[in-house]
């Protein structure tokens, strides 16, 4: 049950407030396999939250076109779990129902409801089932926003920056716990992040994208073994070589001089 | 620890002192008000009409002032016990001590207004009739009063319980198509201005029967209130929201059952409660020009009958029944909302 992801040659302009065009993708190529746990890293204003609407349906680029296991994507669908970067929990819901919200969407309350103690469980929430997302930290928060996809069985789980908002334990943490589900289920994993660190720690394989326009620069291999270590010598070795890469697109712009 | 504990006990003894005082603070105002009431003699032309009760075959005849003094000793009896009762009751303690002030001041402002109006004449008469021709209104005309209040609830709860669905319902549907917005919109925030009592003379010649008149107005009233902030919670959901909803599987219907409307609900509430007292008002205004019944027009006939203790009588029951109608709001509204409510734990 994982799906195979096939983006082949995807434009998306916005116009900004002035009217100005803005490149968000620029001819975007990207063949994710099956089962795979690939991220996607670059600085704001690349195109990396765009791209991954466009795979969850979100959002419709002007050329190219997306595909999910050879068909094309139309729009959204439960098949493809999608996590906020934060703050899309709905506030008038416990944690329970809040992860119980798909199961009622889709009409399968019923014959699954056995399945949300199981997600609650997992996620480490037992105990905080009845609290309501003001009442929970933002760990726990994104922890229910992540049960909240699984519970639909998803062949894949898009995430954007799920972790961009938690301090650097919690986030740890979440990291581990997110191996452990993809471990688990196998399923094709898309994660957008600013954190070089994360996208080491967790992926097969990253996608480098810069902006103005934005697009995908380099793609690297992750050869490391699981369980990987934060501080081994690979890690940091592949640390220096993406931040050396940064340095050298550049992503500071040059100072103009008015004279 | 051992001087703690004495410390403690002490304290526990000086409280029992402390409350008792508090008890006395609290019945005193009504002492006063009854020696007021026995000891100054009646300077304004009001004679006390004799009633006799039949209890157990005793036949108990009293005048209304000694109703009076009887509501006032009931009263003292009450605080007393309910104050030697929070004695043992810890909780309650310290809510009984804060109220003791203000129920000593409800007991002179009582003792004031009777020495101040039927017996010193300080004020106009008789448009202060004194605290005990106040129930004499009650014992008068209590059914007649009661069937009058059965007729302004009645009057309420259609009217207002219409214009809450109704409200609610064309709120959502501005809020979610854009196309309502536009054509429903400027019409409700032009209407929503005028005070629906403004209506009156065609509703009174429009609608087949008085009463379906006044419910009309009452709808109207609640009716704009409501639909203009409906529309403004549904308009405001984070579109997150909605994407949220999207790709978990919920289709338009879902998201406006359970993403938009639960949204909304503190605005709805925000409109129902602001409506509400814009009902009240509603509500008495059409009784006084054009109802066979309710507190309006109960007020209305005693007027021209120069009868203000019965306006003052009706304007009592109007604020216990209008306090108990928002408390009842409060409690629903809690119930819904209870979400929002709770102490943000780390």
């Amino acid at each position: 049950m994982k799906s195979s992801i096939s983006i082949s040659n995807v434009n998306r302009i916005y116009k900004d407030s002035d009217g100005n065009r803005v490149e968000a993708l620029k001819d975007v190529d990207l063949e994710i396999k099956s089962g795979e746990f690939i991220s996607i890293i670059g600085p704001s204003g690349c195109g990396k939250t765009t791209l991954l609407r466009l795979i969850a349906g979100l959002d419709k680029p002007q050329t190219g076109q997306l595909f999910i296991d050879g068909a094309p994507i139309t729009g959204a669908d439960p098949s493809r779990g999608y996590v906020f970067q934060q703050g899309s929990l709905f506030p008038w819901l416990s944690v329970r129902n809040n992860i119980a919200y798909g199961l009622r969407a889709r009409n399968v309350y019923r014959s699954k409801k056995e399945n949300i103690e199981n997600y609650i469980e997992l996620v480490g929430l037992k105990g905080f089932e009845k609290s309501y997302p003001h009442q929970i930290s933002g760990g726990m928060a994104q922890r229910v926003a992540i049960a909240r996809a699984l519970i639909n069985e998803p062949k894949a789980l898009l995430l954007d920056e799920p972790m961009g908002a938690l301090d650097s334990f919690t986030r740890a943490a979440l990291q581990d716990k997110l191996l452990e589900l993809w471990k688990k289920d196998g399923t094709t994993i898309v994660l957008v992040t600013h954190d070089i660190d994360e996208a080491i720690y967790l992926s097969d394989r990253i996608v480098i994208m810069t902006p103005r326009p934005g697009k995908i620069s380099k793609i690297i291999d992750v050869n490391l073994s699981r369980p990987r270590q934060r501080g081994s010598v690979s890690f940091l070795e592949m640390r220096r070589q993406i931040l050396e890469f940064f340095e050298l697109a550049q992503a500071i712009p040059q100072p103009e001089y008015n004279i | 620890m051992i001087t703690l504990k004495t410390v403690k006990q002490k304290k526990n003894d000086l409280n029992i002192k402390f409350m008792l005082l508090k008890i006395l603070f609290t019945i005193s105002g009504f002492i006063v008000a009854i020696l007021v009431n026995v000891l100054f003699p009646q300077k304004a032309d009001v004679t006390f009409k004799i009633y006799t009760l039949n209890i157990l075959n005793l036949r108990i005849a009293f005048d209304i002032n000694s109703a009076y003094i009887v509501v006032l000793v009931a009263l003292i009896l009450i605080y007393a016990i309910s104050g030697i009762r929070s004695i043992f009751q810890k909780d309650k303690r310290k809510l009984y001590a804060k109220n003791a002030a203000f129920r000593f001041a409800l007991g002179i402002a009582l003792a004031i207004w009777d020495i101040g109006g039927t017996k010193i004449q300080i004020f106009a008469q008789p448009f202060f009739p004194g605290p005990a021709q106040i129930i004499e209104a009650y014992i008068a005309e209590g059914s007649y009063i009661v069937q009058n209040t059965l007729y302004s609830i009645r009057l309420y709860l259609a009217g207002f319980s219409c214009g809450v669905l109704l409200g609610v319902g064309t709120g959502i549907l501005i809020g979610w198509f854009p196309k309502v917005y536009y054509w429903v919109f400027p019409v409700l925030k032009i209407t929503g201005v005028v005070p629906a009592v403004a209506w009156m003379p065609f509703a009174l010649t429009l609608f087949p029967t008085s009463f379906s008149a006044a419910v009309f107005l009452i709808v109207i009233c609640a009716w704009f209130q409501i639909a203009f902030l409906t529309a403004q919670g549904i308009q405001s959901t984070p579109k997150q929201s909605y994407e949220a909803a999207t790709v978990l599987g919920g289709g338009q219907i879902n998201q406006i059952l359970h993403v938009a409307i639960p949204h909304a609900m503190p605005d709805i509430f925000t409109g129902i409660g602001s409506a509400n007292a814009m009902a009240f008002t509603t509500l008495v205004m059409s009784e006084m020009l054009g109802q066979p019944g309710g507190l309006g027009y109960y007020i209305n006939q005693s007027k021209v009958w120069s009868a203000y203790y019965k306006v003052l009588a009706a304007i009592v029951i109007m604020a216990v029944l209008f306090s108990f109608i928002n408390f009842l709001i409060g409690l629903i509204r809690k119930r819904v909302l209870r979400w929002q409510q709770g102490v943000i734990k780390v």
